[in-house]
């Protein structure tokens, strides 16, 4: 889990030029983060690759937080 | 004669990101010796087109914020462009949007609005870069304008709708341009790239699944990357190609060809 949330966290302080202690688990990426519906789908990307699974356009429209993401990628796992 | 584009200057527009087509293809025209000018629309991506270019080895690369909706911003840019080199040798226009509730569904429920919108950023952006490259007098004989259209403008491909209309009316305006353009010996073609996984292409619903039946069923049994494309596009931007215009070259692993 920790180790999922830091890689999370650096993809996503990379993808929306964020300081990484603004990217906690209750933060959600279009408000707390500042994510554009843009910036969604590349960080959706991003995640695909770095954890090497598929996120479908139902699970990517589900997420709201930071957290929606870590959950998702454990339970791939 | 060799692949070389070394003294030759380039424009390149439409980069999103790194996994982006038009990134493709200056990579290999920056291989081949090439001078690149990057276009850009909105702030958003001037960052991202920022850092990819920092990665080539050439510093002279120029960067150029150009709106294609707005016919002023076109100007300005090339006028720019004008100013800076001269003439170029080719342009390659990777541009192409529609809103996402347009590319799911039936292409029935398309507005008036989503449809306009669609063809104004995907198709008409060609011709009003052409016009401009041609009245500014920026390209001589021997240049090369390439875009990127795709196989649901011939066929029907499942979501994506108003996309394949605006790529079939790109298609047609390839061959009027061709046609035009053709009197001063510039040529005009497009590559019809098989899907690869770009911004662009996940804002098609169902995006996954069609990449897995492309893995399955193109003659060559694999996906087409966007150095595949990259290296078509440095061929038509290439003497290599000078007897080529109006012409879709599919890079596609021959998908285009298969019936059931």
């Amino acid at each position: 889990m920790a180790d999922t949330l830091e890689r999370v966290k650096k993809i996503v302080a990379d993808r929306l030029g964020v300081e990484e202690s603004e990217i906690t688990l209750e933060a959600t990426f279009k408000d707390d983060l500042g994510a554009d519906s843009l910036d969604v789908v590349e960080l959706v990307m991003e995640l695909e690759d770095e954890f090497d699974l598929e996120i479908s356009d139902e699970e990517a429209e589900k997420i709201s937080t930071v957290a929606d993401v870590v959950n998702y990628i454990e339970s791939q796992q | 004669m060799p692949l070389s584009l070394e003294g030759k200057t380039y424009v390149i527009m439409g980069v999103a990101n790194k996994r982006s087509i038009a990134w493709g293809i200056a990579q290999s025209l920056a291989k081949a010796g090439a001078r690149l000018i990057f276009t850009y629309a909105g702030e958003r991506l001037e960052k991202n087109v920022k850092q990819l270019v920092e990665t080539l080895e050439r510093d002279d690369s120029l960067i150029l914020p150009c709106d294609i909706t707005d016919d002023n911003q076109i100007e300005q840019a090339f006028q720019q462009i004008k100013e800076e080199v001269g003439t170029i040798q080719g342009l390659a226009h990777c541009i192409a949007f529609a809103n996402r509730e347009d590319l799911s569904g039936d292409y029935l429920n398309t507005t008036r609005d989503g449809f306009l919108l669609a063809h104004n950023i995907s198709s008409y952006s060609l011709t009003a870069v052409a016009k401009a490259i041609k009245e500014l007098g920026l390209m001589n004989e021997g240049g090369s304008i390439v875009t990127l259209t795709y196989l649901g403008g011939e066929r029907i491909v499942k979501n994506y709708n108003v996309m394949g209309v605006a790529k079939a009316s790109l298609d047609a305006s390839v061959r009027y341009l061709a046609n035009d353009l053709g009197k001063d010996n510039i040529r005009v073609n497009a590559i019809s790239a098989g899907p690869i996984r770009t911004l662009s292409a996940k804002g098609i619903s169902g995006f996954n699944e069609v990449l897995k039946e492309i893995e399955e069923r193109a003659p060559l049994r694999r996906l087409t990357n966007q150095e595949e494309v990259g290296d078509t596009a440095l061929f038509l931007m290439s003497d290599l190609s000078r007897g080529i215009t109006g012409e879709i070259i599919h890079v596609d692993g021959g998908f285009h060809q298969i019936g059931i």
